[in-house]
Formats: structure tokens, sequence, C-alpha cells
């Protein structure tokens, strides 16, 4: 939490303020007994009616500067929260944006986005409550004992110990039920994947005639959950109970200590009054530090949590300068070259890719093909350098990848993802994704290379229809498009499509391979694609067969030796197995 | 309104059982309160006779602080007592609706549950009921003891005097009116607030969930430009609705300082002519400062409570709904099933109005194959449906060796189905608890049987704790292919008569589903089976072909007679898999 407190820096003056007009609104608040007290002894005692509506006039007066104190306050406090939840936000999501992939797949998207929008919003909440209540409740506790001593300090001393015993109490029932409550969450919870799992499992629940079982185990956690509640009930009923005999004993005790004081004319009968009405107002802040502490308590918890995707750091260094020197790409180098790299994934037991070797040339076409989890996407994932190599290189242009700069290798490659992401937006912003400045011919020059001009051409807007969020009013295969011509719009020199053709039929998929061998310059194309019919023609065929290369060749030369492709191949063209045999 | 006093009244059929805790809690809560309010009383006749120096009645005093200590005891107690009974009453009802729904979703149709979301019906189980709990139970107890208060507090204040009582009742409306008027303030900046705050998740979520693209890209500056255009726009309007309302606390604070003055004034000048002591006036001095609090509790709990019967409303209607038709009473079991499957002049609808199947014959001999085949979407689960009887043929009739499957139990039928859905469900437990659905008492060396006949031994034996490993729901951190093979096993365990196999598409790798099929024939062998179909071999070998589309069952026949109609079939068969 300390260091999240950074975000409160451009806010010093409000979080000073508005505590500190809280406090001044208490201080006034505390005054009012005293008022009181006077308006008994010289008011009612004198039988002075004026002091009395001049006293009246004074308590309004409290009133009304309380308000403005408060207001004040409120605003302060409401500036500070919001104003640091802003800066954080800002921060975080900056932070997360840094990361790198292997932290992307640690992290996980959704708790990065809880982290995002609930916690940060809970850190707020907290931020502005503390600022408002924290200082407030204690210091009128501690205000109204510090006034008991003014008015008599043998009656104060029952402040100083109902206090602590009070504190006690509550803080005590709120501790112990804390953890227990936490308890029934987690029993909720299971009830609710109980619910859930036979909602999605309905299906095999009934095959397996498993209803009577599943009722049995649903009501076990069921009344598991009731008897948790029950007993946490028990003991937060004890809270108000307890609190009142303990505020009402020592108010009995007070009355009492009054009576003999005021029989020695120690104290008047207006400041007895004036002690019972502090010892009431003690109840009601306690009660609300009580609650304020629980809402801290889970602020706390939700800026630990924020606190720790901070900490995460991103395990990949960047070359921070461009280097100049693109221009001496000699032109015997390769374009793409992998020597004896070993990947294993953080957290991992077993290496994912492990002694890959093998050079592209300039304007070659390389496929990659191989069961799942074979290997094939990281091995791909490895040119833009989304994972480093535990061991090895990777080369492109015969620079080690890590000696780029981020923009300088990124702008080289124009990469098609498996899954087809597209983001709300025209379908011209999302193109402009691979080149900011691409003019309207070249941006049409990609989506026809894509296969994609026809129905773009047919949308309403042409360019300028708008993709609703997630691409839900696009089909797969028209997103497959779309992400294939936003890579082709910045001329990449090297472009990796990732099995980002398996929603196209095989006449589409060919005419893009196709358009694609036609485009102009030298592109290095990689095709991952688990269809033996997409990668056939490439010039060189990488087989991945567990996280290893099983060969590299033409399609021809595969055939004859590989057996892994072989295997892939012939389940795929079971003819021409058959015409073989 | 109506609507709502049924509800009500279904309400209070849950509560019948616990009456006695009702009762109970109306009456600690009505005792709690009066005796709350009866101590202010007493404190002040203590002030009044502590007057001056010398002239303290301390026989009196001690008489009221011992009457006094009995009253803050039996407070105590009540309050107590009152608690315990609230909560009792409140899970337990809590309890009894969560397992009346949980027992209802067992026995719905599947039509219910295929045309609901999941979440909307695990929202009514949770969510509502917890709602229904807090809102209508806890509500009511507010309710009726913040009703109690205010007439109560009336009553002790009328008693003493009717003059101050008037100021009181005068000014406290100020409060009310001042916090409605914020309230209707700040709602459109409320609403500004969350409209804001939504745009900015659906950016969050678009942004973070795809930032492997944005990254691919470098589009990282971009995204951060237009994520703090909308995070400064929310800050702002987020200043505005935080402020403006946490303006009402101060002010209601501030109406009740103008009561408590108002109450100090004329009770003084009263107390100067004598009409009421001094020990009465701090008697309405504390009434004055707990009048408002009731009343505030009070407004915020009638929208609770509408919201309450909004929730009972929906479980309700949950626990209502219409379940399957029940087992004729006279159905007998299916017993020693050869495997004969006949479909006779069936008829077949999801929605009434739009017919999908009509008179469809099919008849199956035992032991046969029958290839279900469509492009993606043409209702080749209908099929399953109809056959496992998780829908009802709507005319016709489909016999299990000649039987109608209507005559005979559910339980039985189902149990002479193994079946295998391509969409994989496992429950959260261990990988055993998984295999030994079907047949609960299997042996430890059935089970390994069963998983070594599915090619799942080897995978599952490398698993951290091998049979034990614990899979959290929907099968968790196994690969589609691995949850598959477990589904398979878990059918290879009680091998029935029949089978029902929905073969996976491209998202399993070659290899494993190579072991898939070898499984799906050891399975096959000598057993009718009807396999929903993407692979070509398994078509050409199957006896019976469906073809279906839209929905509609449009070809029937094997591999040559449809090629032969040069029909749908063959169109499909040439594009797909002679490419």
């Amino acid at each position: 939490m300390k260091k999240l407190l950074v975000y409160l820096r451009d806010y010093k003056k409000e979080t000073v303020l508005a505590p500190l007009f809280k406090m001044l609104e208490a201080t006034f608040e505390l005054f009012v007994p005293l008022v009181m007290a006077a308006i008994i002894d010289r008011g009612i005692g004198g039988g002075n009616a004026a002091y009395v509506w001049r006293m009246g006039g004074l308590l309004v007066a409290l009133g009304v500067i309380g308000l403005v104190c408060s207001i004040t306050a409120q605003y302060y406090a409401a500036k500070a929260a919001v104003g640091f939840s802003t800066k954080l936000k800002h921060a975080l999501f900056a932070h997360i944006q840094s990361l790198s992939f292997t932290e992307i797949d640690t992290l996980g998207t959704s708790t990065m986005i809880t982290r995002m929008t609930s916690d940060v919003n809970q850190a707020q909440n907290g931020v502005n409550m503390v600022l408002r209540l924290f200082l407030r409740s204690p210091f009128i506790v501690f205000g109204a004992m510090i006034m008991a001593f003014t008015i008599d300090v043998k009656a104060a001393f029952i402040f100083v110990v109902t206090i602590p015993l009070l504190s006690a109490v509550v803080f005590g029932i709120m501790m112990l039920t804390m953890p227990l409550y936490k308890k029934v969450q987690a029993g909720l919870d299971s009830v609710l994947g109980a619910t859930r799992e036979n909602l999605t499992g309905v299906r095999v629940i009934r095959a397996f005639n498993k209803e009577q079982e599943e009722i049995d185990s649903f009501e076990e956690k069921n009344n598991a959950l009731a008897h948790m509640q029950l007993f946490v009930g028990k003991l937060s009923a004890l809270t108000n109970p307890v609190t009142y005999i303990i505020i009402n004993a020592a108010t009995i005790l007070l009355l009492y200590t009054g009576a003999v004081r005021v029989n020695e004319g120690t104290i008047t009968q207006g400041e007895v009054v004036a002690l019972v009405n502090y010892m009431s107002q003690i109840l009601v802040e306690l009660v609300k530090l009580a609650n304020l502490i629980i809402t801290i308590t889970k602020a706390l918890a939700c800026a630990n949590r924020i606190q720790n995707v901070f900490e995460i750091q991103s395990g990949m260094e960047w070359e921070k300068r461009v280097s100049g020197d693109t221009a001496e790409v000699s032109a015997e180098a390769y374009a793409v070259e992998f020597e004896h790299v070993h990947l294993a994934y953080a957290g991992a037991g077993a290496e994912s890719l492990s002694d890959i070797d093998f050079r592209v040339k300039k304007g070659e076409t390389v496929g990659i093909i191989g069961g799942t989890g074979s290997g094939k996407s990281s091995l791909v994932h490895m040119i833009p350098r989304f994972y480093d190599a535990t061991r090895g290189f990777v080369k492109v242009d015969g620079r080690d990848v890590r000696e780029y700069s981020m923009e300088e290798l990124r702008h080289k490659i124009g990469m098609v993802p498996q899954k087809a992401v597209l983001f709300q937006g025209t379908i011209k912003e999302n193109l402009l994704w691979g080149k900011e400045d691409a003019t309207e011919e070249e941006l049409w020059q990609a989506v026809e290379t894509a296969q994609a001009k026809e129905f773009v051409g047919q949308k309403d807007g042409k360019l300028e229809f708008y993709i609703a969020q997630a691409g839900r009013n696009l089909s797969g295969g028209q997103r497959q498009r779309l992400t294939i011509a936003r890579a082709l719009v910045g001329q990449p020199e090297i472009l990796i499509l990732d099995d980002s053709a398996s929603a196209l039929d095989y006449a589409t998929d060919a005419a893009l391979r196709q358009a694609i061998g036609r485009m102009e310059g030298d592109t290095t194309v990689f095709i991952v694609s688990q269809r033996a019919s997409s990668i056939r023609y490439a010039d060189q065929i990488i087989v991945l067969d567990d996280g290893e290369m099983a060969d590299i060749g033409t399609h021809e030369e595969l055939l004859e030796r590989c057996s892994v492709y072989q295997e892939i191949y012939y389940s795929q063209y079971p003819k021409e197995k058959e015409a073989q045999a | 309104m109506t609507g709502q006093r049924t509800t009500i009244i279904k309400v209070l059929h849950y509560i019948r059982k616990y009456w006695l805790y009702l009762a109970l809690s109306v009456v600690m809560a009505a005792l709690t309160v009066t005796l709350t309010l009866y101590l202010p009383i007493l404190t002040g006749r203590v002030i009044d006779l502590i007057i001056d120096k010398g002239r303290v009645d301390f026989a009196g005093v001690f008489a009221i602080l011992k009457t006094m200590a009995a009253v803050i005891g039996a407070t105590a107690a009540a309050q107590w007592i009152m608690n315990v009974c609230n909560n009792k009453m409140t899970y337990r009802i809590v309890q009894d609706i969560r397992n009346e729904a949980f027992r209802k979703i067992e026995i719905l149709p599947l039509k219910y549950i295929d045309g609901h979301s999941y979440g909307e019906v695990v929202s009514r189980v949770i969510a509502d009921v917890d709602q229904f709990a807090d809102g209508l139970l806890m509500g009511f107890t507010q309710f009726f003891t913040g009703l109690i208060t205010i007439l109560g507090t009336l009553g002790f204040m009328l008693s003493v005097n009717v003059g101050i009582t008037g100021v009181v009742v005068l000014i406290t409306p100020l409060s009310f009116l001042v916090a409605a008027f914020i309230a209707k303030k700040t709602y459109t900046m409320f609403r500004v607030q969350s409209e804001t705050r939504g745009e900015q998740t659906a950016l969050i979520e678009e942004m973070i969930g795809n930032q492997k693209v944005v990254q691919a890209f470098s589009h990282e500056d971009e995204v951060l430009e237009e994520f703090d255009e909308i995070n400064d726009r929310l800050g702002k309007c987020s200043l505005k609705a935080i402020f403006y309302s946490s303006i009402t606390n101060p002010s209601t604070r501030f109406v009740n300082n103008l009561v408590y003055a108002g109450v100090a004034v004329t009770g003084a000048v009263f107390a100067i002519h004598g009409g009421i002591s001094v020990g009465q006036l701090s008697c309405f001095l504390t009434y004055a400062n707990q009048y408002t609090k009731p009343f505030n509790e009070i407004s915020g709990v009638v929208t609770e409570l509408q919201n309450a019967i909004a929730c009972a409303a929906r479980i309700f209607a949950l626990i209502e709904e219409e379940p399957q038709i029940p087992d004729k009473e006279n159905a007998a079991a299916l017993k020693d099933v050869e495997g004969r499957v006949a479909l006779e002049h069936v008829d077949f609808s999801y929605v009434p109005d739009k017919e999908l199947i009509t008179d469809f014959n099919l008849a199956v001999k035992a032991g046969q194959r029958v290839a279900i085949v469509g492009p993606t979407g043409c209702g080749k689960t209908t099929v399953i449906n109809l056959l496992m009887r998780f829908y009802d043929v709507c005319a016709g009739k489909i016999c299990v060796d000649g039987e109608d499957i209507r005559d005979v139990t559910r339980k039985s039928l189902r149990a002479n189905y193994g079946m295998v859905l391509q969409e994989t469900w496992l429950k959260a437990g261990t990988v055993r608890d998984n295999i030994i659905m079907g047949k609960p008492d299997a042996t430890e060396e059935e089970i390994v049987t069963a998983a070594k006949a599915s090619h799942a031994h080897s995978f599952i034996k490398r698993l951290p704790k091998g049979y034990d490993t614990v899979i959290g729901e929907d099968g968790g951190n196994l690969s589609q292919g691995q949850k598959q093979l477990l589904c398979i096993t878990r059918v290879m365990l009680c091998l029935p008569p029949m089978l029902i196999l929905d073969e996976a598409t491209s998202s399993i790798d070659t290899r494993t589903e190579i072991r898939i099929q070898k499984a799906f024939a050891t399975m096959m062998q000598g057993r009718t089976s009807f396999i929903v179909a993407h692979r070509l071999s398994t078509i050409r070998e199957a006896d019976v072909i469906l073809v279906m589309k839209d929905g509609n069952i449009i070809e029937q026949g094997n591999h040559e007679t449809l090629l032969a109609q040069k029909g749908f079939y063959a169109n499909l068969y040439n594009s797909q898999f002679a490419g």
C-alpha cells in the first residue's frame, strides 16, 4: 500500500486539508454538550430566557460552521481520492502494457482486468473513507474524554476505563468474525460452483443418472454453509447487546459519581447532563470506526494486490536506442535465423522448444506444421521477440533480436495471431494499426491481398464500417481476413500467419497464399498450419513434434523421409495413401 | 401489485416452519425498543434528583439506578434473543430455498436449461436468494423496530411535553427533503459516472484482453492515450458524483443539529417557566438525537423490500417451473437391451410454430453404426437430445428393442447409453471421481483396465497424483484432448449396449485424435452406435448415414447410395474431403 501513496503526491494539500476540516467539525461538535450545560445551569438555573436564546443561537452557529467545515472536507477528500485513482489507473495501465508475454501468461488477463477495475475502485473508496473518517472518529472519542476531564477529573476516569473496554469488545468481535466471514464466502463459492456445474453438465449428469447424488452433495455443501453462517451470526449478534451493557453501565456509574460530586458542590447539574451526552457520543463513533476498519482492510487487500502487479517487472529488456545502420544489412544475410534455440516458459517443467535450428533467406516462404502443443506458435512468437530464448539465438537480418529496439523489430514484422482479434471501431481504424499514415489506396491494396475486398466492399460504409466489440458483427472468416489485411498494411519484411486461415475455405486459403506470393518486395513469409494443403508449396517446411524439429525440407523430401509428416499428411489425404498402397 | 401479494404469501409459506422464531423475534424487538426508549426517562429522573450542592436525594438516585441496571440487562438479553432468532430464521429459510431450487434444477426439462443462460440461473440460486434474505427478513425487522421506535418516541415525547414535541416533528422532515433533493440531483451524475466507467471497463477488457496483439503492433502509446482520455473524463465525473452525494451526511446532520438547538431553546424556556424539569429536557435531547435515525432506515428499507420481493419472485419462478414429465407410473426398467432402435414417424421442433423434423423414420439393427453428418450448426445434437430423451418427440415414437422410450424409466434408458460429447464436461474432483461416474463401485483394476482401453492411462499416470489428481471445475488444467479421453474412459468403464459419440473437430492434434479414434473403435464393437461424425473413415464405415441440414434430416442411406444420389451429401463430401 505504502508505495501506492506516491499517487497521492499531487494531492498533498487535499490529503492534509480533508482530515483537518473534519477535525474542526468534530471540535465544534464537542462543544455542544458544554453549551447545553451552560443553558441548564445559567439559563434555566438563573431563569434567564435571553441567555437561553443566545446559547440557542450559538448552537445553530456551531451547526453552520460544522456544516461548512464538513462539506469542505468532503470536497477535498473526494478530490484526493478520485485524483489518486485516476493517476493510479494510468500508471497501472501503462505498467501492464509494458509487461512481456511471459508475465501476461503468468498473471492472466482476467486478473489484470479485475486489478484495473474493481480493485482500484475499492482502493479509491478506501482513500476517501480514510481521509473523511479515520481521524474524525478517534478524535471524537478522545475529545469526549478530554472534555470530560475539563469538567471533572474523577468522573473522567470512568471514560478512561470505558473506552478501552468498548474498543476491545467492538474490535475483538470484529477480528474474530472477519476470518469466519471469509470462510462463509468460500462456502458460498462452493455452493455457487456446484450450481454452475450442474447446469453446464446437465446432459452428462442425467446420462449417468447422477441426479440424486448431485442433490445430496449440494445439500451437504449448502447445509455446511448455513451452519457456518449461523455460527458467525451468533458471534456478531453479541456486539450490540454487549456494547449496550457497557456504555449504559458506565452511564450509571457516571450518574452516581455525578450525584456525589454535585452533592459536594464540585460540579453542577448541567455538567452531569454534559457528561452523559459525551458518553453517548463515544459509542456511535466507535461503531463507525469499526465499519471503517472493515472498509480499510478490504481496500488494503486490494491495494496490495495492485502493488503486486506493480512489482512484476517485465523480464525483457529492450535496446533503447534505434540503431541507424539498417541500410547495412548485407544482401546475403538471412532474413531469419534460429541457432540452436531452446525455450522453456516461466514455471513450466519441460522445454516447449528444444534445439530449433534453421535459416531462412529473404523472400522465402516457410511452412510450419505439427500437432497442437508441438510448439508451432511458440516458434513464430520468438521472431518478434514475444519470448526470449532460454538458450541459443534468434536473429533477424543477421542481428540478434535482443539488439533491436522494440519499435524497430516489430515494425519489420507483420503478425497475424491465431485468434482473430479486432477492436471496436471502423475497419479503417483497425487497419491503421499496421501503419498509422497508410493511404486509402494502401489500405485497399492490403484488403485485396487478404481476400477481403469483396465483403468489405459490400459493407455499409465500406472501410468506414463500424466493427462491434470483439468483432461480433463479422463472421469468423471475415475477421481472420481483416487481421491479415491489418498485418499487410505495414508492408512488413516478415509476415507471420499463425494458423490464421483456419476459418477460410480451401479455395480462399489458396487464393490468399497466391496473392501473398505476388506481393511486391521480398517478403519472408511464415505459415503455421494444421492443414497440409496450406504449407505444401512452401520453400521449406519445418515439422515440429513435441517441441523438437522432426525434420525440415520441401514437401516432396518430407513425404519421402519424415514419418511425422507422412502421418499428418495421409490423415488428411487418405486417398493418396490408398493410391500409394 | 397482486404479483407482489402472491409473492409475499409464498414467502410466508417458507416462514411458517419457523413461526416460533418469528413470533419471538417480534416480541423481543418490541421489548428492546420500549426499554431502550424508557432508559433516557430514567436518566432524566436521576438528573432531577441531583439538583445542587447538598440537594441530592441519594435514596431516590439509588432506587432508580437499580431499575436502570435491570432495564439495561433486560434490553441486552432481548436484543440478543432477537438477533439470534432472526439469524436462525434467515439462514434456515435461505438453506431451504436453495435446496429446493437445486432439486428443481435436477428435474427441469432440458428445454428450460438450454433456453436460459447458466449465469442467470446461478444468480437466481445464489445472489437472488441472498438479496431476498437480507432484504426481506432483515428489512422486515428493521422496518418493524423502526416503526415502533418512531411511535414509541412520539408517545414518550407527547407524554412529557406537547410543545417541544411539535418542534421536533416540524423540523425533522427537513432532513428528508434535503436528502431526497441531493439524491435527485446526484442521480444523473451517478448515471454519467457508471456509463463512463462502463466505457473504461470495455476498453480495459478489450486492450488488456488482447494485449498480445497490441504489443505485436507496438500500439501501446496510442492505446494509453485513448485510455487516458476516458480516464480523465471519468475522474471529472466521479469527483462530481462522489462529492455531491457526500454532502448528504453533513446536511442531514446539520438539520439534526437544528432540531437539537430547537429542542434546547424551547425546552429551556419551558423549563424556566417550570413546564418541564431539567431531567425531562435531557431526555428530550436524547430523543431528538435518535428521532431521525429510524426514518432514514425505513426509507432505505422500502426500496430494499421492493428489490427483495422482486428477487423472491425470480426465485419462485424457478422453483415453480414446470418439471419434466415424470416417468409413467407403471414404467418398466429396460433390461437386457439388444440395441435395436427405431424412430417411427417422428415429428420434433424446439419451438411450436417452427417445424424442424417431420415424419422421420429410421430402423437401426442391433450393433449397427449410424453416422450423423452435416455442416456445423445443422442440429446434429437434436438427434442426441431425442435418443437420450433429453427432449420428448412431438409426435411419433422412438423405440428401443420395441419399447416406446416413454414407457420405460428414464434412468434405465440412459443407463443403456454410453455418451461422449464433444463439449467435454468434467466435474470438480479427482480423476477417479470422474471416471467412476457410471459405476461408483468399480475396483481399481477395472478403472485401470478401462483407462488403458481408452488410451488415457499413460497420461493419467503422469499427472502429479495419478488417478487422485484433483482437476478443477470444467477440467481446468487438462488439454482438450485429455479431457475427451477421460470422458471416453468414463463410458468405457460401464460399456452400455448403445453408444452416442460426438467426434471432435479440429481442436485436437492428430496424434491424440488417433488415440481417441482407436478408443472409439474398441468401444463400438458389437454395440449400436450413433456418431456425430467429422472423419471420412467413420462416415464410410457407417451402416447408415443421416445427412442433416438446418436442423432437418434431408438424406439417409449408406456412403455409396448417397454418393449415387448426387445430392447434398455428395456435394458436402466433394467439397470437404476430396480437396
